[in-house]
């Protein structure tokens, strides 16, 4: 019991991660409006929403730009997920662009940011310029809603684990390849064989999530960006590493060249990653000035998860590593009794 | 030391001197590919699709001329060479003589290439930058896969093991001096692509200490 607490700690964090993943809310959040730009003088927009209940709300509409508010003077509710709203724009709006504002009263204030194109720019609004909606934070525990991402942002609580806990694997795969270049021990040279086994379970697994999401966001299986030909380049180095191992018989001479090949593929490999996406413009989120994690979590509700979520796949791929491990204990300490 | 490795690059020469043919074969290898692309790709290349060609080419060239780097060598010689020099020294000066190799190969190449697929891409392009790249990627090819090289000249398996172990080591090199060429073809300032060939010089760097560190324990039998 007292060596087992960390696995089932890393079932239990999984499972939770898992669960909370699938089953927290989004939060209500405005996605879309009819109009790109708006001119001075009356505008009709339509303004869609995701998650909200605006039937069951008196929603007000507000236009922002430059820190100056402008309410519209006539909101119609349509349905839950849309309003119509009427703005009187009035001139010289000193920002390029505006962000679209909807408060309501049980779901706080919405904001879409960067909606509006504004055309003619001055130097601040004179007149028609109102206080803006109250500053209301939500309080119940639901994932951030961005218009690009929507149900898709919970796959980072899947996908983003998968590429850590192989970053960790193969990291350990790097430590017992250098202790084989220094002492030839064969028992860790079969630990980074494991390590790179499990690693690149974690790889498909990382692969697959990542697939499936760029169908679903981008629109195809794989895409040529920095951040997928890393993936691809280490997921090719690890699988070369296998067949290197296969093409040499000699036990020792294998526990050397392969070790050698991961040392060497390891630190290049790193180099590439770091260096690639400063080079090589990205979509994916987290690089090319797409939004991340970071600038999501205003309410904090993705960290919790996806710690969790981290901790229990790195546990979960340590278990792994760790009987395999001892099968190759087992297997070596076996091998010794029958030659003697 | 550097007597040592002054020492091996005079073997090295006088061995290609001894072996004029494996000079021939690199050459025609590379003649031959060009000449296949010449065939099929007959209508006009954009310059995208030229500078592409002209990396896929030299990347097979170099996986083609750095195989033999540690195969020309019988068991017994290399045993013997071992007793008389340090591994390190081997390995610097092998990398030294490949990046030298690859160099001429390179620019060889792409006097071919312009022969025989037009010089149309070469219009616009910054040609001093553009050469700059050709030679700078010869030199990272041959960093890289020296030891790559060394490792599948060990396992007994030559260069079919080679391209297995070089291409994904290889790859972030070549879109890297790729890059770097592409914007020497569209006429970019130095500042820009400067910046490509200082990180592309820090890899080879970077490659080849790493190939000084691990070489002795590949070495030792």
């Amino acid at each position: 019991m007292k060596q087992w607490w960390w696995k089932f700690l890393a079932v239990g964090l999984v499972l939770i991660a898992s669960i909370a993943a699938l089953r927290t809310p989004l939060a209500p959040a405005v996605v879309h409006a009819s109009e790109g730009a708006l001119k001075p003088g009356p505008n009709t927009v339509t303004v869609l929403g995701y998650a909200t209940r605006f039937t069951q709300e008196s929603p007000r509409v507000f236009v922002e730009n430059g820190g100056q508010f402008i309410a519209a003077d006539q909101v119609e509710v349509l349905d839950d997920r849309r309003i119509t709203a009427r703005f009187l724009v009035p001139e010289g709006l000193r920002e390029d662009m505006s962000d679209l504002l909807v408060s309501t009263t049980t779901q706080g204030t919405m904001r879409l940011f960067d909606a509006f194109y504004n055309p003619e720019k001055g130097s601040g609004a004179l007149e028609g310029v109102t206080e803006g909606p109250p500053r209301t934070e939500r309080t119940d525990f639901a994932f951030p809603n961005r218009n690009i991402l929507y149900e898709s942002i919970r796959n980072l609580h899947f996908h983003v684990p998968m590429w850590f806990t192989m970053m960790l694997l193969q990291t350990i795969a790097l430590v017992f390849s250098i202790s084989v270049l220094g002492s030839g021990n064969p028992l860790h040279d079969r630990g980074a064989l494991a390590a790179v086994h499990v690693s690149l379970l974690f790889a498909g697994m990382g692969l697959l999530t990542g697939s499936l999401w760029a169908r679903a966001t981008w629109g195809g299986w794989w895409t040529s960006d920095a951040k997928l030909n890393g993936a691809a380049v280490t997921v090719l180095i690890y699988l070369a590493y296998l067949v290197l191992r296969g093409s040499v018989n000699d036990p020792a001479k294998r526990a050397r060249l392969a070790a050698i090949y991961n040392v060497f593929a390891y630190v290049l490999m790193l180099l590439f990653i770091m260096a690639l996406p400063r080079m090589t413009a990205s979509l994916h989120p987290g690089s090319g000035g797409n939004p991340a994690f970071s600038q999501y979590d205003l309410d904090d509700s993705l960290r919790p998860v996806f710690y969790a979520a981290v901790l229990g796949w790195m546990g979960i791929g340590t278990w792994l590593l760790n009987l395999q491990y001892r099968l190759a204990r087992i297997e070596i300490a076996h091998d010794h009794a029958h030659h003697r | 030391m550097r007597s040592e490795i002054l020492h091996l690059l005079r073997l090295e020469v006088a061995l290609d001197l001894r072996q004029r043919a494996a000079w021939g074969g690199m050459l025609l290898y590379v003649v031959s590919a060009v000449y296949v692309c010449h065939l099929t790709m007959k209508d006009a290349l954009g310059t995208g699709t030229w500078n592409a060609l002209f990396w896929i080419i030299l990347l097979f060239a170099a996986f083609n001329a750095l195989a033999r780097s540690f195969l020309r060598e019988d068991q017994g010689r290399q045993l013997y060479l071992y007793t008389l020099a340090h591994p390190r020294s081997v390995v610097l000066a092998r990398a030294l003589y490949n990046a030298v190799t690859m160099v001429v190969l390179s620019l060889l190449s792409l006097l071919f290439y312009a022969l025989f697929l037009g010089n149309d891409a070469l219009a616009q392009a910054d040609l001093p930058q553009f050469i700059t790249a050709v030679v700078l990627g010869g030199i990272g090819f041959a960093a890289v896969l020296t030891l790559i090289a060394a490792l599948a000249a060990r396992a007994g398996n030559g260069i079919g093991l080679m391209a297995i172990l070089g291409f994904p080591i290889v790859l972030p090199m070549l879109l890297a001096v790729m890059r770097a060429s592409q914007l020497a073809l569209s006429g970019a300032a130095w500042a820009e692509t400067g910046m490509y060939f200082l990180g592309i010089a820090a890899l080879d760097v970077v490659t080849v200490a790493l190939a000084w560190l691990l070489f002795p324990y590949l070495w030792r039998d």
